[in-house]
């Protein structure tokens, strides 16, 4: 009965995430520009194709994603660690800065860094993109990697050192095995906020580098292209295709090692 | 997918870093989904300069922008009123209309506008008129005046526009005052209609409301002809039109911005998006109206001959264009707030 | 101990990405500009203490605590249900429940409008199997709605994370120590998951507070939040003296809020991240 209910509620769950999803991707075939559905047709994978700037925006996309994730889980990760260490009141002053950036609506974080930028003259463009994305992801990691730090029992780290592990092998073998699966969320809300920024992006950047996202935001007031359906639903299918291929690959090697 | 990505970015930074290299190139700043595409490749296929594209949403976020920050772009599309607030702050340069050879296609109607009266800073792009479209199967009545949108009977079925400027000018003009009024009593009318509206409305919208509108989700609803266009010929039984108390009618032009890096192919951009074939078909992917008949003739037929589009004769003498309106713009922010806040009762 | 100067590069990062732009914020809230050039005043501060504002700002705490909590509720037994799991699917699942989330939230608050709308597919279904349709959009409830979508996999990662490091023994330790489901619950398992929690909390009360666009779409435009006015003040009415007091004001208010539960002892021994 028990295990009846649980999984109805994540069927439930999972039936209210997705639903959204199906139903972006079906306008991906719609014969029209508006949220009415009029029809079936292919004309908006035709047209992104045609769409050089879709495509463009779509590879700046990944490439701030992926770069700014890779920064801000070193950064954020190191920096977990060290805040840990800290004597508390040194702490709750980094705690309260780092919760800044949470804190601040994504439109004051923008343009004050946009001023940032413009007072130390760094010219706009991929880097002042990234390294705002960095500055807003940051603090997300810390709060995921801490608490796994906070219930991680410091002695084995001590322990590895005085059995002769450099500090580089004990962080390693000891250290990072215990808050991996912080860190991993960590960067998975990195990513995940780094593509869908749309503010912060919209003020530092220039000189053509645009994402997906600040095209989305700079449609809203005239209505979204279908063609950005179009794209949303091919990526979210290849994403999707190799995950289920890694998971049955995975599933197989699991059974065989159970046999 | 990776592998090819990481060069390319590299390379990005490296140039961005240096800033030595010699591309040709035009940064251009646009309304968001507001050209079509192709144009921008064909002119880099004639030119040979490359356009560099970035999209806005609103005209404030634009101006945030370029006046906050030091982002610098070559061409830009404000609409008038944020036109007459760059002029004001001398932060356009000048453009010779004689050294752009298809200046002479723009009609007559849309040049010496109030915004720019020597034509000395910029090229209309595109225009349209606000007025209310509703659903005639839902509704029996003839609309025809904004007050039709106080009307009980409706109450529930109607979208109002959500940004302060756009209701105010209903609220004022219904009232039979400018769209423009700065005067507070006037205001506070304005005002006060709104708040007295707010119960009838089911929801204030934006681009939104076109699907609504199709869906029938609600009967009536204040848009641009632009879209009324594009939701007639989704749902035949809506009906635009222009209220009889007059209506704001917009223009968007192209603009150089005074620090602009590439003066000259900023020229060599507009001249080309003013041709008649190529001005045809950007509108035709946008749906809005061109100040050139030469590119009007080149439209599809349903798009050249629309009413909605381009209302035969453009009532001017009853249409007024918005005007900067830096100096209340505090007074309207408050006034929406206290709108969007009350509770209607 | 030199683990400490492990933080080094991020105490650098944020003196330069988050005070200085602070700075310039809290520059930007006292600045006015004059006939005789730039002068300082409160007038931004005092303009918060208008009823309009104060009330404003009541509403929007108000709305993102009802999502943080119920985000938590909800949150907490689909961790629960993901820690007991067998290995190979857990991951698999827990993928699914984030991978929506690269999907631009915009176009799915969108599709939410689409799905929720008098005339939407919600109501379609429910007409169609003869259950009475109601107006889901429009309202608070829809914007509630719409940030809970929004933040949910916010609450439900580091809630698993917490779980899943609790150690099983313990929880047997429990069941032979005589305890109950609820009490090992209560005693056990919540106490150990606290950390996660609170991350949780964190990271979906604090984004919710300062969101604008889900106002917009699922509000229909009827409500207007602090987040709305903020970004109003630097998009709309470019009086960006306000929009940073405002802004500046809300910081405090959480922070100190943040401090002062960081003082409560089940709180801070059992979160201790605060």
């Amino acid at each position: 009965m028990i295990k009846i209910l649980k999984k109805a509620y994540l069927g439930i769950i999972i039936l209210i995430i997705y639903a959204p999803i199906v139903l972006l991707m079906a306008f991906s075939f719609n014969d029209s520009k508006t949220t009415s559905w009029q029809g079936f047709t292919l004309q908006w994978y035709f047209d992104l194709f045609k769409d050089y700037q879709i495509k463009q925006s779509f590879e700046y996309t990944v490439t701030v994603a992926v770069v700014s994730t890779i920064c801000s889980v070193i950064i954020g990760t190191l920096a977990a660690i060290g805040i840990n260490q800290m004597t508390e009141w040194k702490r709750n002053i980094v705690m309260s800065v780092t919760y800044i950036p949470l804190l601040s609506p994504d439109i004051v974080t923008g343009i004050s860094l946009m001023m940032l930028y413009s007072t130390l003259h760094i010219p706009f463009g991929l880097i002042t993109l990234i390294l705002s994305h960095i500055t807003f992801s940051v603090p997300y990691v810390i709060l995921s990697v801490m608490p796994r730090l906070r219930t991680m029992n410091p002695n084995i780290y001590e322990a590895a050192l005085d059995l002769g592990a450099t500090p580089f092998y004990a962080f390693k073998h000891v250290i990072l095995p215990e808050i991996l699966p912080g860190v991993i969320s960590g960067a998975f809300i990195a990513f995940t906020l780094s593509l869908d920024d749309f503010v912060v992006s919209f003020f530092n950047t220039a000189s053509g580098v645009t994402t997906l996202s600040i095209q989305i935001y700079s449609m809203a007031r005239k209505g979204v292209n279908p063609k950005i359906n179009a794209i949303s639903t091919i990526v979210f299918v290849t994403i999707l295709i190799i995950l289920i291929i890694n998971n049955m690959r995975a599933n197989k090697k699991f059974k065989e090692n159970a046999k | 997918m990776k592998r090819f990505l990481f060069p390319a970015v590299l390379t990005t930074i490296l140039m961005t870093g240096c800033g030595g290299e010699e591309k040709q190139v035009v940064k251009v700043f646009n309304w968001g989904d507001y050209i079509d595409p192709q144009t921008n490749m064909l002119f880099t296929e004639e030119t040979g300069i490359d356009v560099l594209y970035e999209e806005y949403p609103t005209n404030e976020e634009m101006y945030a922008k370029i006046s906050g920050g030091n982002a610098r772009y070559d061409v830009l599309v404000p609409s008038d009123y944020m036109i007459e607030k760059l002029i004001k702050e001398d932060m356009l340069a000048e453009i010779d209309v004689n050294d752009l050879e298809n200046y002479k296609f723009i009609d007559k109607d849309f040049k010496s506008l109030p915004f720019d009266p020597e034509d000395k800073y910029s090229v209309p792009y595109s225009w349209g008129t606000m007025g209310i479209i509703y659903n005639t199967t839902m509704i029996e009545d003839d609309i025809d005046e904004w007050a039709d949108l106080w009307n009980p009977e409706y109450a529930k079925k109607m979208f109002m526009y959500d940004s302060e400027r756009e209701s105010l000018m209903v609220a004022l003009k219904k009232l039979g005052y400018s769209m423009n009024s700065t005067d507070p009593l006037e205001l506070e009318e304005a005002k006060q209609e709104l708040i007295a509206q707010k119960p009838l409305v089911l929801a204030y919208v934006v681009d939104e409301g076109k699907g609504k509108m199709i869906n029938e989700e609600a009967a009536m609803m204040v848009a641009w002809a632009g879209d009324a266009d594009l939701m007639i010929s989704e749902n035949p039984d809506l009906k635009y039109v222009l209220p009889k108390e007059g209506t704001n009618l917009f223009v968007d032009a192209m603009v150089v911005p005074k620090n602009a890096e590439n003066y000259d192919n900023a020229l060599a951009y507009i001249n080309f998006m003013t041709r008649p074939d190529i001005a045809a078909m950007n509108m035709s992917y946008l749906g809005y109206s061109t100040p050139s008949t030469a590119a009007r003739q080149l439209l599809p037929e349903e798009m050249r001959d629309s009413e909605v589009a381009y209302p035969d004769p453009i009532p001017f003498e009853t249409m007024e264009m918005f005007v900067d309106p830096s100096e209340v713009a505090d007074v309207y922010s408050r006034i929406w707030t206290e709108v969007k806040a009350s509770t209607g009762e | 101990m030199y683990k400490r100067y492990l933080a080094s590069p991020y105490i650098l990062w944020s003196a330069i990405f988050i005070i200085v732009p602070l700075i310039l914020i809290a520059y930007f809230s006292l600045e006015t500009e004059t006939a005789e050039g730039v002068a300082f005043t409160l007038n931004s501060y005092k303009r918060f203490f208008d009823p309009l504002y104060m009330n404003i700002l009541i509403k929007s705490i108000n709305l993102a605590l009802i999502t943080t909590i119920v985000c938590l509720l909800t949150a907490y037994p689909l961790a629960m249900i993901l820690n007991e799991k067998e290995m190979s699917n857990k991951t698999m699942i827990l993928i699914l429940i984030i991978l929506p989330m690269w999907m631009n939230s915009l176009m799915r608050t969108y599709a939410w409008m689409i799905l929720l709308e008098n005339k939407g597919i919600l109501n379609s279904i429910l007409e169609y199997l003869g259950l009475p349709t109601g107006q889901f959009l429009y309202g608070d409830g829809a914007i509630v709605f719409g940030m809970i979508y929004n933040f949910f996999p916010f609450m439900v990662l580091p809630i698993y994370n917490a779980l899943a490091k609790i150690d099983p023994t313990l929880i047997e330790a429990s069941y032979d120590l005589g305890a109950n489901k609820v009490q090992t619950f209560q005693r056990v398992i919540l106490p150990l998951s606290m950390p996660g929690v609170i991350t949780g909390i964190l990271m979906v009360f604090m984004p919710s507070l300062t969101t604008f666009m889900v106002t917009r779409l699922l509000g229909g435009g009827q409500v207007v939040l602090i987040g709305n006015i903020i970004e109003e003040q630097f998009t709309r009415t470019n009086d960006w003296g306000f929009g940073s007091a405002l802004s500046v004001i809300l910081m405090l208010i959480i922070l100190i809020t943040i401090r002062l539960m960081g003082k409560n002892e089940t709180l801070g021994r059992g979160g201790g991240i605060v």
